[in-house]
C-alpha cells in the first residue's frame, strides 16, 4: 500500500539503464523463462483461439476448415448465446453493487472497532478462502434445499431458492456475495489503514462528529480505491462460472447459465470448439473494454504519484 | 468524551457482531450437520445439535481416502505453481526493470497487455494445446498455464524500479556478477513483496476450479476443488453428514493457515489485489 511509483511504466527502464551501461548484460536470460511459459500458455492460446473462432474445428481437431465470420454470425443470432450473455450481465450488475457496498461497510466497521479484530476479519474474509466447490456443496446441499435447508427452515418460508427461475439468479448472487465480499473488504481495510491519522485528529480539534469525518475525510480519500475495486469486481463477475455451474448447472430453464458455461457446453459437451471460441471471444472483447478502464486507473495513479 | 466513545464502540460492536454471526452461520451449519448422526441431518424443525455428537461422518470420509489424496495434490500443485510463478516473475521483472536488451519495450508491452486476458476465455484453445502436447491428466497441464501470470510480473517490476540502484552498484564494484546480485542482494531485499505475491498466488491456485476441472479426469491427479465437484455430481448419494464433513475438511486448511498468519495474508492479498498500489 505504501509503495510509491517512480515513473510511468514504459519509459523508465531504458532511461535508467543507459546510466549503468556495462553491467546490463544477461537481460534476456532473466526474462526468458517467464517469456517461454507466457508465450506457450497465454499468447499462443490467445492467437489459437482467435484462429479457431474462424474455423469449424471440433474437439478432436477434425473438420478444421476456415469459415470466416460464420461462427460470429451464428452466435449473434443464437438465442441461447444472448440469454447467457444477458445472464452474465445481470449477474455482474446484481453482484457488483452489494459486493462493493458491503465490502466498504464491513471495512468501516472493523477498522473502527478496536478489539477482537482477528475474529471480525476471519468472519468476513474467511469464506473467500474456501474453494468454489466447497461453497457450492454447502449452499446447494444444506442451505438452499426447500424442505430441510437452513434458509427455509429458519425463515419459515418455502421458496425454491435454486428451482424457481425467477429466484435462482438472486440465490446465486447471495452465495457469491457471502463467498467473495471478503476480498473487497480486505482491499478497503488496507486503504483505510493508509489514511493518515493526523487528518482525523485535526478534524476532531475542529469539533467534527464521526459522521463529518466519514463524509469529508474517509469517503473522499477512498474514491480512487473504490474505482479500482469496482473495475476489478466487474471483471471478476463477468468471468463467473464455478458456483453457477456447480449449484444450478445453468438452470432452471437457462435462468442462470453464464456465457463461460455456454462456451464450455458448446465446446466440451457439444464438441464444437470453433463455435465455443467465437462465444468466448465475445466475452473477451467486453472484458478487454472494462480492463482498459482499469489500466487507465493504474496510469492515473502513477501520474499522481510521480 | 469517554462516555460517548464507549457508547459508539458499543453500537459498532453490536452491528458488527450481528453481521459476523450472519456471515459465520453457513459455516457453523456445515459443522453442526457434519457432527449429527446421518438419520437426523434432514430433520424438521431444524436443530443445531443432534441427539448425540458423532465423528462417524469424518471417519467415513477420511476412510475412503479421496479427500486426503486430493488435498495432497492441491498442496503440491499450488506449491509448485507458487514457486515457479514467483521465481520466473521475479527474474522477468528484474530483467525488465534493471537490464537492457533488444526488444525490451515491445516484450514489456506484450506482458502488460496480457493482464487483460482472462484465462477463462482460453479454455478451448488451451485444451487443444494440451491434447497435442499429450499433457491431459498430468500435473503439468494443471500447473503450467497458471504460471503465466503477467500481473505478478507487473507488481514486481514496479517494486524493482524503486529499489535503490546504489545497493547493486556497490556489489558490482566488488566484482559480483549479475546473477549473484539478483539472488543474494535483490531477492532478500524483496522478501515482503515476494511473500505478498506468493500468498496471493498460493490461494488462487489452491482454489482454482475451471482449468484443473477440464484437464483432470483421473481421480488420482485431481485437485481438491475438482474432486469435491465430483462429489457434488452425486458420488456420495444423499449422505449429508458426510458431505458436510468433506466441506469442513476441505475448507479447514486455509482457514487455519489464515488464523495463524493473518497479518501476512491480509497484506499479501491486499497488496496484490490492488496491483501493488
Amino acid at each position: 500500500m505504501t509503495t510509491t511509483v517512480a515513473a510511468p511504466a514504459t519509459a523508465a527502464p531504458v532511461a535508467k539503464a543507459k546510466v549503468r551501461r556495462g553491467w546490463t548484460q544477461h537481460g534476456l536470460l532473466f526474462v526468458a523463462p517467464f517469456l517461454i511459459v507466457y508465450a506457450l500458455f497465454l499468447i499462443w492460446p490467445t492467437l489459437l483461439g482467435l484462429q479457431m473462432s474462424f474455423s469449424s474445428v471440433n474437439i478432436a481437431g477434425g473438420n478444421d476448415r476456415f469459415v470466416g465470420f460464420d461462427n460470429y454470425a451464428e452466435a449473434f443470432s443464437d438465442p441461447r448465446m444472448w440469454r447467457s450473455l444477458w445472464n452474465t450481465l445481470v449477474f455482474t450488475v446484481l453482484s457488483t453493487i452489494p459486493l462493493v457496498f458491503l465490502g466498504l461497510v464491513f471495512a468501516l466497521l472493523v477498522h473502527n472497532l478496536r478489539f477482537m479484530q482477528w475474529l471480525w476479519r476471519l468472519s468476513f474474509f474467511g469464506p473467500f478462502l474456501l474453494p468454489s466447490a466447497v461453497v457450492s456443496l454447502l449452499w446447494l446441499q444444506m442451505i438452499y434445499p426447500p424442505d430441510f435447508g437452513l434458509l427455509n427452515g429458519t425463515l419459515g418460508t418455502d421458496v425454491l431458492w435454486l428451482g424457481d427461475p425467477s429466484v435462482a439468479m438472486w440465490s446465486v448472487v447471495l452465495t457469491t456475495v457471502w463467498w467473495t465480499v471478503g476480498f473487497n473488504f480486505l482491499l478497503y481495510l488496507a486503504a483505510l489503514q493508509s489514511i493518515p491519522q493526523h487528518l482525523y485528529e485535526a478534524a476532531a480539534i475542529d469539533g467534527a462528529t464521526a459522521w463529518d469525518k466519514l463524509r469529508s475525510i474517509t469517503l473522499p480519500l477512498l474514491r480512487r480505491t473504490t474505482a479500482l475495486i469496482v473495475v476489478l469486481q466487474l471483471v471478476a463477475s463477468l468471468k463467473v462460472f464455478d458456483q453457477i455451474y456447480l449449484m444450478t448447472g445453468g438452470g432452471p430453464e437457462d435462468a442462470t447459465r453464464p456465457i463461460i458455461e455456454y462456451a464450455y457446453d458448446v465446446g466440451f459437451t457439444g464438441y464444437r470448439v470453433g463455435y465455443a471460441s467465437a462465444v468466448s471471444y465475445i466475452l473477451f472483447v467486453i472484458i478487454v473494454i472494462v480492463s482498459l478502464a482499469q489500466l487507465r486507473l493504474f496510469r492515473k495513479r502513477e501520474e499522481v504519484a510521480s | 468524551m469517554t462516555k460517548r466513545f464507549s457508547f459508539s464502540q458499543l453500537v459498532l460492536l453490536v452491528v458488527t457482531l450481528a453481521l459476523a454471526v450472519l456471515w459465520l452461520a453457513p459455516l457453523a451449519w456445515a459443522v453442526a450437520t457434519s457432527l449429527k448422526p446421518e438419520s437426523e441431518t434432514t430433520k424438521l424443525p431444524l436443530e443445531w445439535i443432534g441427539s448425540e455428537i458423532t465423528f462417524d461422518a469424518y471417519a467415513l470420509v477420511l476412510g475412503t481416502g479421496g479427500i486426503v489424496k486430493w488435498a495432497i495434490n492441491s498442496t503440491v500443485t499450488a506449491l509448485v505453481v507458487t514457486f515457479m510463478t514467483v521465481l520466473f516473475s521475479a527474474m522477468a521483472a528484474y530483467g525488465f526493470a534493471r537490464t537492457q536488451f533488444k526488444g525490451q519495450r515491445v516484450l514489456l508491452g506484450l506482458v502488460l497487455a496480457g493482464i487483460m486476458v482472462p484465462p477463462q476465455v482460453l479454455i478451448a484453445p488451451l485444451f487443444a494445446e494440451m491434447v497435442s502436447f499429450g499433457l491431459v491428466d498430468t500435473w503439468w497441464a494443471i500447473i503450467l498455464p497458471q504460471v503465466a501470470a503477467p500481473l505478478i510480473v507487473y507488481i514486481l517490476f514496479k517494486f524493482f524500479q524503486d529499489v535503490p540502484a546504489e545497493l547493486e552498484q556497490a556489489a558490482f564494484v566488488d566484482g559480483a556478477g549479475r546473477w549473484r546480485v539478483f539472488f543474494q542482494i535483490v531477492l532478500p531485499l524483496s522478501r515482503p513483496v515476494l511473500g505478498a505475491v506468493s500468498i496471493f498466488t498460493f490461494i488462487s491456485t489452491w482454489n482454482n476450479f475451471l482449468w484443473p476441472f477440464l484437464v483432470s479426469t483421473d481421480p488420482n491427479t485431481m485437485t481438491l476443488p475438482v474432486g469435491l465437484a465430483n462429489v457434488v455430481q452425486g458420488t456420495f448419494g444423499l449422505r449429508y453428514a458426510q458431505i458436510m464433513a468433506s466441506v469442513v475438511l476441505a475448507g479447514l486448511p486455509l482457514l487455519v493457515v489464515f488464523v495463524l498468519f493473518q497479518r501476512q495474508i491480509i497484506r499479501g492479498v491486499a497488496h496484490t489485489g490492488l496491483a501493488g498500489q
